[in-house]
Order: structure tokens, then sequence, then C-alpha cells
């Protein structure tokens, strides 16, 4: 096991040397001079001697790279030429958001999604099987935004149910410690504000979960159909066990499998998915901040903040790999 | 007794295959779902294709008088802000929603197969470097490449273009290899090599006809994904940033300040890239069942 979980984590290191060659190539191969058109029409003589030497774009480019690879492996991922602030420092502070949006979206597309897929499994190409199939369509076909505002639209702007912008009533004053806002909320001590905060993270985590809910769905689907076909299910059966034992200890137990790899796979759609989710709830997370950066042409922040993406990928990926390979001893061999 | 041997002897004998492709054909004509999804495909093509003819006002020139109006006769989907109707906008954004969505995907398929056809075809170091190169791609999650090809290269159709083909190409990439390394093994290939085959013509002759389905079937279901993409670049406002051209992302970037008074700007082009994704997916679904039957959902 120890020497499967050796090799991936080596695996992944040319995968992040690429990656960090592509970013870094990203700001140098900018038509013109790169700390001019990094800046774009923010471009001041003080600016593009600031950027130069930031950037050290005055040495030779091997020596950029070393000193750019040098300052990731720092945890420096540049500074933002906008407010000056380093990436690091604003992405701990946006990061709790996207956290508590994505972790939102994924309890409400497992939630949901494996007892639909089970529900559907039951009597495949039933009425039931037919609606969930219709719903898993909609779901990957209907764009996040296009359902987060029709969302906001029903449920904030016509019902009035539930709140559709920010996190959390910044009339509750609530003070940020962790910069989660159900946690914060629960550390002020105050339900009305834990209640609130839990209202502002329902409309965006379900605009946000909606593509991995019918992903999940039909997984769950696919899967439990696989396994009701087994021997071992039809000798369960004809064992006389209860039909709720052999959903729970015989098919569930091996439909498992499938589907939590489908859902560590989720991650990468759920963190693309938080730009858009972001931008139309105005929630603080990294997603909108990906946005506001490209609106300032703050081309840093944009390298960085791909890089700190794609590394939480890999390192999802890789986790859910390694468990996959816990679970199922025959993949560590291969 | 007699009477069972006469009724195995009238047991019909299976109907010879006319290929795989005619096969495939009729049975997508009989795959209910796929035919729904090219005829919702076919409407919006043919609204695209005579937009001028149908289209009752210019999509482009608005008229300040009649701004904000609600759905009527006049105006089918409402005008917005600038007294534009809504509905020949609608018309003229399938224009460069399916253009720009078909051409990047084509353009993916086009690269992505080609960098899977050489790491599939060589093998060895060749297909180790480029596979680590479509790794590094494919760790950037979803739209977020596309996002930062747009911000690197600019606005503009061509640059939307480039940057959700080349986010689709490792994709594209990774399954033909992945199709080429495993046919490499089948007994057709080793009978053409015995036979001295060069490799190319083993390559293209034998191996990648037999690669194309699960081509076919992934690059339908992307261009229900690409016209999404396509459009969330243009509500992030990285689309073709031409006022001139009416493009689905952008028009709902654009009303969303007014979902309160007037919901239907963000309804009509909503739903416009909704029901094209449906009819490419529904297409991409069935296309995967009736050419292989075995993979029923």
């Amino acid at each position: 096991m120890l020497r499967y979980i050796v090799r991936r984590v080596l695996g992944a290191i040319p995968v992040l040397f690429g990656l960090s060659v592509i970013l870094f190539l990203f700001l140098r191969l900018l038509p013109g001079n790169p700390a001019v058109a990094i800046l774009g029409q923010h471009a001041t003589p003080q600016l593009v001697a600031q950027i130069d030497t930031s950037l050290g774009l005055d040495k030779p480019l091997y020596v950029q790279y070393l000193q750019y690879v040098w300052g990731l492996l720092h945890g420096n991922f540049g500074a933002s030429f906008v407010d000056g602030r380093s990436v690091a420092s604003t992405f701990l502070v946006r990061f709790p958001a996207t956290v508590e949006l994505t972790i939102g979206a994924l309890i409400f597309a497992v939630g949901l999604g494996i007892p639909l897929g089970r529900l559907a499994a039951r009597h495949p190409n039933g009425w039931i099987d037919g609606a969930v199939t219709v719903l898993s369509l909609f779901g990957i076909s209907i764009p996040i935004f296009v359902l987060g505002y029709t969302l906001v639209f029903i449920f904030g702007v016509e019902l009035h149910w539930l709140p559709a912008v920010g996190q959390i009533d910044p009339r509750l004053n609530v003070t940020p410690v962790t910069n989660f806002a159900i946690i914060d909320a629960i550390l002020s001590g105050r339900l009305a504000a834990v209640e609130d905060a839990i209202a502002h993270l329902i409309l965006p985590a379900i605009a946000l979960g909606s593509i991995p809910l019918a992903i999940v769905t039909r997984i769950t689907r696919a899967s439990v159909i696989d396994v009701s076909n087994e021997d071992y299910v039809r000798t369960a059966r004809a064992k006389g066990l209860t039909e709720k034992r052999v959903d729970d200890r015989h098919i569930m137990r091996n439909a498992w499998l499938p589907v939590t790899t489908v859902i560590g796979l989720q991650v990468g759609s759920l963190l693309a998915g938080a730009v858009l989710t972001e931008t139309v709830f105005t929630w603080n997370g990294v997603g909108s901040w990906v946005v506001t950066a490209i609106e300032n042409h703050d081309l840093i922040v944009v390298q960085s903040l791909i890089l700190i993406f794609a590394m939480i990928f890999l390192a999802v990926n890789l986790l859910v790999d390694i468990g996959y390979a816990f679970l199922n001893p025959r993949i560590r061999y291969s | 007794m007699s009477g069972r041997e006469a009724s195995i002897l009238v047991l019909p004998t299976p109907r010879a295959s006319r290929g795989l492709w005619r096969d495939a054909l009729s049975r997508l004509m009989r795959n209910g779902p796929a035919l729904v999804g090219l005829l919702l495909i076919a409407i919006f093509v043919m609204g695209a294709l005579f937009a001028p003819v149908i289209a009752p006002y210019n999509p482009t020139v608005g008229v300040l008088m009649d701004s904000m109006k609600g759905p009527s006769l006049a105006h089918l989907m409402g005008t917005d802000l600038l007294g534009r109707d809504e509905f020949s906008r609608v018309l003229y954004g399938a224009r460069i929603s399916l253009t720009v969505g078909v051409v990047a995907v084509a353009f993916g398929l086009l690269f992505g197969v080609t960098v899977g056809a050489i790491a599939g075809g060589a093998g060895g170091k060749v297909d180790a470097v480029l596979m680590r190169i479509t790794d590094v791609f494919l760790a950037v999650p979803g739209i977020l490449l596309a996002i930062g090809i747009v911000a690197w290269l600019g606005h503009g159709e061509i640059q939307i273009i480039l940057a959700v083909g080349i986010s689709y190409a490792p994709m594209f990439a990774r399954l033909l290899r992945g199709t080429l390394l495993a046919l490499r093994e089948a007994d057709y290939v080793t009978a053409a090599r015995s036979m001295g085959a060069s490799t190319p013509r083993i390559l293209l002759r034998h191996m990648l006809p037999n690669a194309l389905t699960p081509l076919i079937v992934q690059a339908t279901l992307a261009l229900a994904t690409a016209i999404i993409d396509v459009a969330g670049l243009g509500f992030l406002g990285l689309g073709p940033g031409d006022p001139r051209i009416a493009e689905w992302g952008e028009m709902l970037t654009d009303s969303a300040r007014f979902l309160q008074s007037a919901p239907y700007l963000i309804f009509f082009p909503g739903a416009a890239i909704t029901i094209s994704a449906i009819g490419f997916n529904l297409l991409g679904d069935g296309l995967r069942e009736s050419i292989d039957p075995r993979l029923k959902r």
C-alpha cells in the first residue's frame, strides 16, 4: 500500500513541473514587454519597474524560472499589483468560503443523488426511473448561472424564502474568525446567525451541485443495476434474506466503489463551477476572485489561482485514488 | 414431435448485418430520445441559418422608446434595456453559440486526435511524453483552463474557439490513445502487420476507423458542454466583446441586474442554452446506445 502511495505521489511531480513551466511562460510570453502587458492600461513607469524587479524580468529566462519555483516552494505565489497584497494571504482569507460552498454542493449532490439513483434502479425503465433520467439530463444541461438566476428569481425575488446574495447578513455583525460563515456564526453563539448562514448557503449549493447531482444519480443507478444482476445477489435472495438486507449488505456494499470514485472526480467540476456560482451569488470566495482578477487584468493573480486550483484538484484525485486502492486491493498491483 | 421440429425449422435466421454504420443508423432512428435531441438541434440550426429571414427586428439596433418591454405579440420575448428585440437576439445568438461551439469541438477533436494517434501509434517514450503533457492540461479543472487561455489571448471569437478547443483536446487525446492501445493487440492488426502493412497504414486504415466510435459519441456530448462553456465565458465577461454581436452568455450578464423587473431577459437566453445542450446530450447518449447496443445507459 505504501509503495502504491509513494508511486502515485511521485507521479504527480511531472504534472506539477509541467504546470509550473506553462504558467511561468503564461506571463513571460505575453506580447511585447511582459510588465506592460501584465499591467495593461494601468502601466506607469513605477509599476513597470516594480513588476520587472518582482518577476526578475531583467535576468535570463531559466534564472527567472528557478526564482519562480523557489518562490512557489516557499508559498510565495506573487502579489496582486492592484492591491499589492500577496496572493497567498488573500487566498487564505477567501478559500474557506469556497470550501463551504463546495461542501454544501457535495452534500446536496450526494445526499439526493444516491437515494434517487437507488430509487431509479429499483424498477429500471419504470416511471420513477424515467423521471430521474429526465431530471439528471436537465441537471447536466442547464448552465450553473442559468439555474442560479432561476433559483434567485423563484426563491429570492418572488417567494422571499431564501437570501440570494452573500454568505451572511452583515447586519448580524458576526466577527469573521475562521471565515467559514457557518462556523463563525456558531462561534458567535447566536442561533439566528447560524440559521442565516445556512439559509445563505442553500441556493448557491443547489446551483453548484446540479451537475454532480446528475452524475452521482446516473452512476448510482447504473452501479446498483449492475450489481443487482450478480449471481451472489440472486443467491442472497434465494436464501430468503429480506429485501432490505439484500439491498444494504449485498448490493450497496459493492455498488459504493464506482460511486465514491465519481464523487471524488466531481471536485474538479465543483472548483471550476465555483467561479460561475460565486459570481451569480456575490459569494466572496476564490471563484469570484478569479473573475475580479480577470476584470482588473490582474494576470499574476489569475496565473497563481489556476496553479492553486490545479494543485487542489491533483491532491483530491490522489486522495480518491489512494482511498479507492484501500477499498479495492486489486487496484494496487496493476 | 414433428410440430416442434417444424417450429425449429421456421425460426428466423438472424438478419445479415448491413455494416456497423447502417445498423447503428437504423437503431438511432428507432431511439426516441435521440430523435428528440436531433429535432431540438435541427430547430436551433434552422433558427441560426435563417435568422435574417425569421428575425422580426435587427438584433443590434434598438428603439429606446421600447426599452424593457415584456413579451408581447410585437416582441415575442420582450425587449432589452436598449429596446432591442430579445427574440431576434436569441436567434442571432444561436449563430454565435452553435458555430463557436461546433468549431471549438472540431478544433479540439482534430488537435486531440492528432496527439492521441501519435501517442497511441508510436507508444514508448513518445507516448509517455505526450501523455504527461496531456496530464498537465487535464489537471486544470473544467472551464478554468479556457478562462486562463482567454485571459491570455484576449477577447474575440477566435480566441474563445482556441480556448475551448484546447481545453477539450486532452480528453480526446486520452480517449483515442486508450482505444488504440487496446486495439494494438487485436487479431486483425496482427494479421495486417504479418502481411507486411506499414505502421502508418495499419494506424490509418485499420486502427483509426475502429477507434472512431467512442470519439464520435464523446464529441457529440462535448458539443453540449462546449455550448455551456462558451456561454459561461460570455457570462464572465470573456465573450466576443463586440457589442454588435448577440451572444447568449453576454445577454445574461447584461440582464442580471434586471432580474426583478425583467426576468424574461434571463429566461429566454438561458432556455436557449439549456435546450440546445439537452439536444446534444440526448443525441450523444442515443449515439452511444446505437453504436454499441450493449452500453444501454
